[in-house]
C-alpha cells in the first residue's frame, strides 16, 4: 500500500487510488467539476489541482487523475494551489457566467470580481455527458468535435444520431445546465446571490439561507459575513468580502 | 536508379555498397539539384529542364542528373551542385540550363553570374564550402543531404549508409547500443531535451511482451521545417536510426507519425521503407541476424497538439488526439498499452552518426550539458534564410550575423523568437548568449524543435505575442480548461491592447493568467503556452505600456493606433506610393510632395513599404489623439 502524505496527514492508500480518492478519504475537501463517481477520471476542468513534490521540483497536477505514489507529498491548500484555482474558477465563470454552481464556487473562494468579458456559454466542456453516454449508457452517441476555440460536444456531424436513445443521462450529469442561476447578472459577474433552490450559501452564512425569498431579495448574502465562517474556507488570507457586488 | 536485391548477410551489404559507389563514380560529372525544399522555388522544373537538355545532347552516359536533398540555403534556392568540381550555382532558372550544360558540364567553365557573391566583400564563391553561410556551420546531418538522392537507397549505400545499423546488429548487444547513445550525450531534439539513451533504457527495462518505437515527424511550429527537410532529404538516415532504436529497446514494430501537410516527406519515407523492405533491412530476420522489425507510416491530420507524445499515441490508436496524464509514461504504458518509445526525427537522424563514429566522438561537439549539433530554421527578417546546423553552444550573433548575414536592409535587430509558438523572444542584449537547452530556458524561452524567427524594429512585440496566442488558441486540443480558455482570454486581452482598448489592469491580469496556464495545464502545449506573453512582457514591457497608456505602436504594426502621412520635406514626388495605393488615397504630381487622404486610407502600409526615400512615416492616430 503506497503511503502518501496529504496536508501533513499520512495515509496508506489503496494501490490504484487517485490523489482525490485519498484526500477525500481523509476528509479533505477538493473541489471538482468534471469528476464524477462512476465515470473515468478525465482531468479536464483543472479545478482539483493539488501541489505534489517538494522544493523547486514541486508542481501542480489534477488530483482526480494522478495515481498515489509511495512517499508522495501532497498539498491541497497551498498558496500556489489556491491562487491558481481561483484563476481557474475565474476562467470558468468567464465562459459560463450564469452557472449557479460556478457562482457558488466563486463566492466560496471569496472572489470579488471576474475580470474577463463575460460569455454565456451553455457548456463548460467538462465532458461528463460524453463519458456518461459512453460508459454508463453504452450509447456513445455524443463526443467532442473540433479543437481549440471551435471545440464543441455534439452528435457526429451535428446530425441527429440514431445511437441516441434520448435517455437524458447527459442532461442529468451536466453541472452547468441543470442548475442555471435564476438571479439577475451582477455587474461584476460574481454574484453568489444563490437565487436558485440549492442552499449552498447556508454553508457560507451560518444562519441565513436563500429559501427566504425570491432571487436575491433576501439580501443576506451581501451583509457581513460571520467571523466564524472563516474557518470553513481554505483560502489563505482573510479578505473582505463584498459578494453580490452591491 | 539501382534495383536493390535482397540482402541476406553482411557480405551482401558490403557488395551492394561497393556496387552503388562504383555505379555513381562511373559518371564523369554529376549534377545535383535541390528538389525537396527547393521545389518551393520550382526545383522540379529545373530538374526536368536538365534532364531534357542532357537527353537532347545525348550525354546520358557521361552526365548524371539527379535530385538531391535540401542544401539549406533557402534564400538562394534552387541550388545546383556539380561533382566532382563541387561548383555551386544559386537561384538557377530553367532558362540557364543550356548554358550551364554547355559551359560547365562540357567545358568546365564557371558561369560568374550564377555563383554566390558576398554582399559585404563582393568576393565570389565558386564552391559551396566557401560561402559564409556554409563556412560557419557544422553540418553533421545536413551535409549528407546534398550527397544523396532521397529516392534511391543505392545513393545512401554509396555514402556508407546503414553501416551504423550493421554495426549495431552484428557487433553490439542492445545494452551496448544504449550505452553508446548515453555516452554521446544526445538529448531529444523535439523540444523537451530528455537524454535519448536514458529514454531508451527505461523502455528497454519496461516489462511487456511487445514494444513499439515511434518516430515523431509531426512538426507543426510556424516557421520551422527542420524535420521536414531531414525527412525529405535523407529518409533512410531516419529509418536507420529508427531500426537501431528498435533493436536497442527490443521493439518489433515501429511507426512513423508524419503530418499529411508534408507530401514530399510522406512520399520519400514511404519509398524509403519500401526500398528497405526490398533490401531486407526491414521485415523478418534482418540480414540473417534474427532481429525482425516492421515499420508503418501513419499520417497526422494537421493537429499541432498531436506532436505531444500521449496525443500522438491516441491519434495512432484511432482516438481523438488528446493528451493524457503522465504517469504512466509511454515508456511503461504507451501505444496499445505497450511500452513505447517516441523520438523526434532529428534525434533519430543523429543515431547512425553516433553508432558509426562513436558516442565519445559525438560528445566532443556542443556544451557541457547539450551535445552535438542542432538544426535551426532561420527565418524572418534575416538575409540568408534557410536551415542552419551549428554545434550546441553557438551564439545567436554567430547564427544571425555570421551565418544569416545580418538583418534585411540593414535594419536594427530587435528580437529573435525561438522554440515555436510556445517559445519566447530573446532581445538584443542576449545576442551573445551561447545556445543550449539550459541557457534558453533561463532566458524564458525553449529550444523547441529549432525554429528561429528573426525580427527587426518594424516588428511589434505585442502583435507577435498576439499572433502566437492566436495560433495556440486554435491549436489547443481544448481538453484542459486552463489551456483552452486561458489562451483565448490571453488572446482577447492582447487583441484589446493592439486595437487600442488596453487598460492598465491588463498587464498584471495577463501575468497571473499566463502563469496559471503554465502551472495548471496538462501537456507540454499548455505548460508552455504562457511563454509568448511572459517573455515579451519580461523584455518588452515598455512597449506594452506604450500601447496601453499612450496608445502608440512604435513599430507601426497595430493599425488602429497609427496613421500614415507623407513628410513633405523628404518626399521627392516619385509617385511610387501613389501607384502602390489600392485606395487611390494619395494625391500629388510628379516631383511634388504627395498627400495621404486619411479618410480614404485603409492603413494597408503599402505606401510605407514602397517609399524609397523614407518619406512615408507612421504617427499616432489622430482619432486617438482627440480621445
Amino acid at each position: 500500500m503506497p503511503r502518501v502524505t496529504i496536508d501533513g496527514l499520512d495515509l496508506d492508500a489503496e494501490r490504484g487510488d487517485t490523489l482525490l480518492d485519498a484526500a477525500r478519504h481523509l476528509g479533505i475537501e477538493v473541489p471538482t467539476l468534471c469528476h464524477m463517481e462512476g465515470l473515468t477520471p478525465w482531468g479536464g476542468c483543472r479545478l482539483c489541482i493539488v501541489e505534489v513534490g517538494a522544493g523547486t521540483r514541486s508542481r501542480l497536477v489534477t488530483s482526480c487523475t494522478y495515481p498515489v505514489e509511495e512517499g508522495l507529498k501532497v498539498r491541497t491548500n497551498s498558496k500556489w494551489v489556491i491562487k491558481t484555482r481561483r484563476m481557474v474558477i475565474e476562467l470558468m465563470l468567464g465562459a459560463c457566467s450564469g452557472s449557479k454552481e460556478l457562482q457558488d464556487l466563486a463566492a466560496k473562494y471569496r472572489m470579488e470580481e471576474m475580470r474577463f468579458k463575460p460569455r454565456h456559454d451553455d457548456c463548460i466542456l467538462c465532458g461528463r455527458c460524453v463519458r456518461m453516454c459512453d460508459e454508463q449508457m453504452t450509447g456513445s452517441a455524443i463526443g467532442f468535435l473540433g479543437r481549440g476555440q471551435s471545440l464543441t460536444i455534439n452528435t457526429p456531424f451535428d446530425k441527429p444520431s440514431a445511437a441516441c436513445r434520448r435517455c437524458g443521462g447527459c442532461m442529468y450529469v451536466c453541472p452547468i445546465c441543470t442548475l442555471r442561476c435564476q438571479g439577475p447578472d451582477a455587474p461584476t459577474e460574481v454574484c453568489g446571490r444563490c437565487g436558485s433552490m440549492a442552499p449552498t450559501c447556508s454553508d457560507v452564512f451560518e444562519d441565513y439561507t436563500c429559501y427566504m425569498g425570491a432571487a436575491g431579495d433576501c439580501g443576506t448574502c451581501v451583509r457581513e459575513e460571520k467571523k466564524t465562517a472563516a474557518s470553513l474556507f481554505c483560502a489563505p488570507e482573510p479578505a473582505k468580502v463584498t459578494v453580490g457586488g452591491k | 536508379m539501382a534495383k536493390s536485391k535482397k540482402l541476406r548477410s553482411v557480405a551482401d551489404y558490403d557488395r551492394a555498397r561497393k556496387e552503388a559507389s562504383a555505379q555513381r563514380n562511373a559518371y564523369e560529372a554529376r549534377i545535383s539539384i535541390g528538389c525537396t525544399s527547393c521545389s518551393a522555388s520550382d526545383g522540379r522544373a529545373l530538374l526536368e529542364a536538365f534532364q531534357a537538355e542532357v537527353a537532347r545532347r545525348g550525354l546520358q552516359e557521361k552526365v548524371l542528373v539527379r535530385l538531391s536533398g535540401c542544401h539549406g540555403f533557402c534564400a538562394k534556392g534552387p541550388l545546383v551542385v556539380f561533382v566532382p568540381h563541387r561548383i555551386c550555382y544559386l537561384k538557377v532558372k530553367p532558362s540557364d540550363v543550356p548554358e550551364i550544360i554547355e559551359e560547365t558540364a562540357l567545358k568546365n567553365n564557371v558561369i560568374d553570374r550564377l555563383v554566390y557573391r558576398d554582399p559585404k566583400t563582393g568576393q565570389k564563391c565558386q564552391l559551396e564550402s566557401q560561402i559564409p553561410f556554409y563556412k560557419r556551420q557544422l553540418r553533421l546531418i545536413m551535409d549528407y543531404n546534398k550527397r544523396l538522392d532521397p529516392r534511391d537507397i543505392g545513393s545512401y549505400f554509396a555514402i556508407d549508409g546503414y553501416e551504423g545499423l550493421i554495426k549495431a546488429l552484428t557487433r553490439m548487444e542492445p545494452e551496448d547500443v544504449i550505452l553508446e547513445v548515453k555516452n554521446s550525450g544526445l538529448r531529444g531534439r523535439g523540444g523537451a531535451g530528455f537524454p535519448t539513451g536514458f529514454k531508451w533504457e527505461f523502455c528497454r527495462k519496461a516489462k511487456g511482451s511487445s514494444k513499439f518505437i515511434i518516430c515523431n515527424a509531426d512538426e507543426g511550429d510556424p516557421g520551422a521545417y527542420m524535420d521536414r527537410s531531414v525527412m525529405e532529404s535523407n529518409p533512410h538516415s531516419v529509418l536507420e536510426g529508427l531500426i537501431i532504436g528498435a533493436y536497442a529497446i527490443g521493439a518489433d514494430e515501429g511507426y512513423v507519425y508524419i503530418r499529411n501537410e508534408y507530401p514530399i516527406a510522406v512520399e520519400h519515407i514511404k519509398l524509403a521503407i519500401a526500398q528497405a523492405y526490398e533490401a531486407g533491412l526491414l521485415g523478418k530476420d534482418i540480414l540473417g541476424t534474427g532481429f525482425s522489425f516492421d515499420v508503418h507510416v501513419e499520417r497526422g491530420a494537421g493537429a499541432f497538439v498531436c506532436g505531444e507524445e500521449t496525443a500522438l499515441i491516441a491519434s495512432i490508436e484511432g482516438r481523438r488526439g488528446e493528451p493524457r496524464q503522465r504517469p504512466p509514461f509511454p515508456a511503461t504504458k504507451g501505444l496499445y498499452n505497450k511500452p513505447t518509445n517516441i523520438n523526434n526525427v532529428e534525434t533519430l537522424a543523429n543515431i547512425p552518426l553516433i553508432l558509426t563514429r562513436g558516442g565519445s566522438w559525438y560528445s566532443h561537439f556542443g556544451t557541457r550539458n547539450s551535445k552535438g549539433t542542432k538544426i535551426f530554421s532561420l527565418v524572418g527578417k534575416v538575409r540568408n534564410t534557410g536551415l542552419v546546423e551549428v554545434a550546441m553552444g553557438s551564439t545567436f550573433r554567430e547564427i544571425i550575423y555570421d551565418i544569416g548575414g545580418g538583418i534585411q536592409d540593414d535594419r536594427p535587430f530587435k528580437a529573435v523568437q525561438t522554440g515555436g509558438p510556445s517559445g519566447g523572444c530573446v532581445p538584443a542584449e542576449h545576442l551573445d548568449q551561447a545556445i543550449d537547452y539550459e541557457s534558453l530556458s533561463k532566458l524564458g524561452t525553449i529550444m523547441g524543435s529549432g525554429g528561429m524567427i528573426v525580427m527587426d524594429d518594424r516588428t511589434c512585440m505585442v502583435d507577435v505575442a498576439r499572433y502566437f496566442m492566436s495560433f495556440l488558441r486554435n491549436e489547443s486540443c481544448g481538453k484542459c480548461l486552463t489551456c483552452r480558455e486561458g489562451t483565448q482570454r490571453l488572446w482577447e486581452i492582447l487583441d484589446d491592447i493592439c486595437e487600442g482598448r488596453g487598460k492598465p489592469g491588463h498587464l498584471p491580469l495577463m501575468e497571473d493568467l499566463a502563469h496559471c496556464v503554465k502551472d495548471a495545464s496538462l501537456c507540454g502545449l499548455g505548460q508552455t503556452a504562457g511563454n509568448p506573453v511572459l517573455s515579451t512582457l519580461r523584455y518588452f514591457r515598455d512597449e506594452y505600456e506604450e500601447h496601453i497608456s499612450e496608445k502608440r505602436c512604435r513599430a507601426g504594426v497595430c493599425k488602429p493606433l497609427i496613421e500614415y502621412r507623407v513628410v513633405a520635406e523628404k518626399c521627392v514626388g516619385c509617385l511610387l506610393c501613389k501607384k502602390a495605393c489600392p485606395q487611390d488615397a494619395i494625391t500629388g504630381e510628379l516631383k511634388q510632395a504627395h498627400v495621404i487622404d486619411g479618410e480614404r486610407c485603409i492603413k494597408c502600409g503599402l505606401c510605407y513599404a514602397a517609399c524609397k526615400s523614407d518619406a512615408v512615416e507612421h504617427v499616432k492616430s489622430r482619432d486617438l489623439c482627440h480621445a
